[in-house]
């Protein structure tokens, strides 16, 4: 081109257009500079996938998040509801909605083994101490963007778990109230606070993306570590990245798509809380206020610290001292490229700190089963306390001095010459990850466990929606809802269920429209201006037993029959639960003194239940002529309200069985393509 | 992706020149089979990631489509006994305005005199109403999707005494047909029945 700037340009492809346009603007020149023929090490293990995993699922969770604001209404009276359209109207909505809420899961799941490998490779020390700090950078922002997200579905966790992280700020002294009332825009988290966190849960992916981009620039800059922490030396010590990293990093990816379906069409729900599928309520805060799993390290380092005091003088309160360690936690990762003073990158090199590195690893992995806990376990607010003080000790004294003091081995002469050991290293990380996949399947049902704070043991039973290909039964759904509308709909709701959803459950449009017109709600204006009752249509929801709650309550002795639309979700193994308390009405030991209008069921938490036995032998007549015992009603109720909470499942897991052969399969495809392309460097 | 693999033990220029052209026994031998095999897997997980990303999109794409409960979204009913001849009123169905005129004998005359095939869009006045007297249209120029004038006494009618856009001129007659002006079709007439005879199921 002309001008000051005149170069000699060199076509970058065969094609004139491509040619074209390149010459005006470099686009082609710069990505076959940066992902063509970019040099790096041709030693990556597998722990180098994860940058582009996390990557790609930046762009999953910002295309599934656009379309999922498409339908999200962010105001409190309507959050919960929009969220259950999605679910229920929308098409494909439950998909998307799944993608993104253990999408947030995918990403941290990948961002912290991202992070680990960055730990254990040396990949913050110079001249890579800025992209490090970058990473932190995203990473504080992907937990911001994480949290306000939660809020949105307006859940009981979505709510308290909003009222307790905004509270940490009120720690500060002297402004902390003020900053409070500012974060929430009034006197507690409502609905100023919830429009301003979706317009930032909106925003912050952007920033996110943005950061990333610095961080992947300062990466082109210094170029990759690798496993051996040595630079490249000569040509022989790197590939070119495409094609090579490219077909490792798709096989990489597609695989960690399979992991990650398999969370959105069998276990949609596992690492959320059933508590919110309840809507969120002011006054009532859940038994056991625990954040999503990928908090819960931070939060029981926010546990762990207790008032600390001088000379019997309180001189830092536990709230504050909390609330700093946690901030700490992270904050101390921006020092580690300083505070790390080893020569030596790699782990893989330094042995007298390899052991104090699987130790920081449990010690994470403990903070997070500490985090779930109950705050009255004393046993593990210890463990709790010594994991958050190893992790502070690491940092901040292990790593400065064993640095100084460590005898480390010779290093390989390149990395061509570590390559050609690499079958015994590849040993020694597949046991890597097996130690941490053990780990953490020991951490999170330990987690789990105790979270949902069930100390009656539920019967497990026999359903034929388990399982990843189980269904629903037709005729137990139809006797279920027969059930429902002859008994639980004298007190109980069903808000998210249309007339016209009953065809799913094998009604003909016909009957349902008969079971509609049972019904009258109230319509209007006319021309007249005055409110009519009309005969419900199929596009009506069920009609409430009750007008409003105080009706409800009022007609109930103060007790609140609750809406049964999302039961067997918003309960631990909500549908084994709902059969064990409908069957589950007994005599009261003669040592239980009962409260007034209390009954006695052996499977509520407390015993006490202020629904008296809602069932009795041959209470309804089923029209198959299958005998109306109080099991067999339960069962049916129990199988039609799973239906009503997930209507979408079967569709769901119909699709899951076709994705997951799909990604299997290209996966293979992949590996095999990955192994051709290798062929020749290995 | 780089095709070529190293041959190292291949001097470059002379043999591979000559290579262009198949000799007679280059011919019989079979191709290498792990290239040809190579190309198959790449062309494969090609094939593989287009088909995935094509399956993905469209979820994406049709959870933009009308939802389940949108689609469902009730009919309405219209009283009309309150109408006399030559009034109008408008309703909502579908978000969506909906004209509803008694006309009187002279409006139906007008509407019943015209040679239809002479019109833009040909129908006769007979296929648009179920009772004479009841013309019923979604109130939606055809055009561009404005609102036509001509419900309220003082609107201006245009020329055909129906219903006259002011966005681009299009004039409508009393049965709610295209007459004169740049909309296409006549003013479409929605799904109704009589359910008495003065009350309308609208959908």
């Amino acid at each position: 081109m002309g001008g000051l700037n005149k170069k000699e340009y060199v076509p970058v492809s065969n094609n004139v257009v491509i040619n074209w346009i390149d010459e005006r603007l470099p686009i082609f020149t710069m990505l076959d500079k940066e992902y063509g023929r970019f040099p790096t090490p041709k030693n990556f293990s597998y722990f180098w996938n994860f940058g582009a995993i996390a990557m790609m699922i930046l762009i999953i969770m910002i295309v599934s998040g656009i379309f999922l604001a498409m339908n999200y209404v962010p105001h409190t009276d309507h959050a919960f509801n929009s969220v259950e359209r999605i679910m229920r109207d929308v098409n494909y909505g439950w998909l998307i909605r799944y993608i993104h809420a253990n999408g947030a899961s995918m990403f941290f799941v990948a961002v912290y083994i991202h992070i680990f490998r960055g730990l254990y490779y040396g990949s913050y020390k110079k001249p890579r101490e800025l992209l490090w700090m970058l990473g932190v950078v995203i990473l504080l922002l992907m937990m911001a963007t994480a949290f306000m997200g939660y809020v949105l579905p307006w859940g009981q966790m979505s709510f308290w778990g909003a009222t307790v992280i905004t509270n940490l700020f009120s720690a500060i002294p002297i402004v902390g109230d003020g900053i409070v009332t500012w974060l929430w825009g009034g006197f507690s988290v409502d609905n100023p606070t919830l429009n301003r966190f979706y317009a930032l849960h909106f925003l912050m992916p952007f920033v996110i993306f943005a950061v990333v981009f610095l961080h992947v620039w300062a990466l082109h800059v210094t170029g990759s570590n690798n496993p051996s922490g040595i630079e490249p030396k000569t040509k022989i010590d790197t590939v070119p990245f495409h094609p090579y990293y490219t077909v490792k990093d798709s096989f990489g990816a597609v695989v960690f798509l399979a992991f990650f379906a398999f969370f959105v069409f069998y276990s949609p729900n596992i690492l959320g809380h059933p508590d919110n599928y309840i809507p969120a309520d002011p006054l009532v805060t859940p038994a056991h206020i625990v954040p999503e799993w990928y908090f819960l390290p931070f939060y029981a380092i926010l546990r762990a610290v207790p008032d600390i005091a001088l000379f019997g003088y309180t001189i830092m309160s536990a709230k504050l001292a909390g609330v700093l360690a946690m901030f700490g936690s992270i904050g101390v990762l921006f020092f580690i490229p300083w505070l790390d003073t080893s020569p030596v990158r790699s782990t893989v090199f330094r042995p007298s700190y390899k052991p104090f590195m699987y130790l920081l690893v449990v010690s994470f992995l403990l903070l997070g089963v500490a985090g779930a806990k109950p705050a009255d376990d004393l046993l593990w607010l210890v463990i709790g306390r010594l994991s958050a003080s190893y992790y502070f000790f690491h940092f901040l004294v292990i790593m400065p001095l064993l640095g100084s003091i460590e005898k480390t081995p010779k290093l390989p002469d390149s990395i061509h010459a570590y390559y050609q050991e690499k079958k015994e290293s590849k040993k020694k990380l597949l046991s890597l990850l097996a130690i941490m996949a053990v780990a953490l399947s020991f951490a999170l049902p330990a987690s789990k466990a105790k979270a949902a704070g069930a100390s009656i043991d539920i019967p497990k039973q026999e359903w034929s929606f388990n399982g990843p290909l189980g269904t629903f039964d037709r005729p137990s759904l139809q006797r279920g809802f027969v059930v429902y509308q002859q008994v639980c709909a004298a007190c109980h709701g069903l808000d998210f269920i249309a007339y016209r959803n009953l065809t799913e459950i094998g009604l003909t449009e016909l009957q349902a429209k008969a079971i509609a017109a049972q019904y009258m709600v109230q319509d209007g204006p006319d021309d007249e201006g005055e409110m009519f009752e009309r005969v419900a249509k199929l596009s009506d929801r069920f009609v409430n037993p009750y007008p409003n709650e105080k009706a409800a309550r009022y007609a109930n002795n103060g007790a609140y029959p609750v809406d049964l639309s999302l039961i067997t979700k918003a309960r631990p193994q909500g549908s084994d639960r709902l059969y064990a308390l409908l069957t589950g009405y007994v005599e009261a030991p003669a040592d239980v003194v009962l409260g007034p209008n209390m009954h006695y069921n052996k499977y509520y938490s407390g015993h006490q239940i202020a629904m008296p036995a809602p069932l009795a032998e041959g209470m309804v007549a089923y029209d198959d002529g299958t005998e109306a015992t109080v099991e067999q009603m339960a069962k049916d109720v129990t199988h039609f309200l799973t239906w009503t909470a997930e209507p979408k499942m079967e569709e769901r897991k119909r699709m899951g069985f076709k994705v997951m052969i799909f990604l299997i399969v290209f996966a293979g495809i992949l590996y095999a393509s990955k192994k051709k392309i290798w062929k020749d460097v290995e | 992706m780089s095709g070529t693999t190293p041959q190292s033990n291949q001097s470059p220029s002379a043999k591979t020149r000559k290579a262009r052209y198949k000799t007679p026994e280059q011919w019989k031998t079979k191709p290498k089979k792990a290239s040809q095999r190579r190309d198959f897997l790449y062309l494969t997980a090609g094939a593989m990631a287009a088909v995935g990303a094509s399956s993905v999109a469209w979820p994406f794409i049709d959870s933009m489509s009308p939802a389940a409960d949108t689609l469902a979204l009730a009919s309405i009913e219209v009283n009309l006994a309150p109408l006399d001849p030559g009034q109008t009123i408008t309703v909502t169905w579908r978000g969506k305005p909906v004209f509803i005129r008694r006309r009187t004998k002279k409006e139906i005359d007008l509407a019943r005199e015209v040679d239809v095939l002479r019109l833009p869009d040909p129908e006769e006045d007979k296929e648009r109403v179920q009772k004479d007297e009841f013309i019923i249209v979604i109130g939606i120029c055809t055009h561009l999707g404005c609102v036509p004038l001509g419900q309220k006494p003082a609107d201006p009618k245009g020329e055909y005494k129906g219903w006259f856009c002011p966005c681009h001129g299009s004039h409508y007659d009393t049965s709610g047909r295209i007459r004169k002006g740049p909309a296409p079709t006549n003013l479409a007439v929605p799904p109704y029945e009589f359910v008495s005879d003065t009350k309308i199921k609208i959908g």
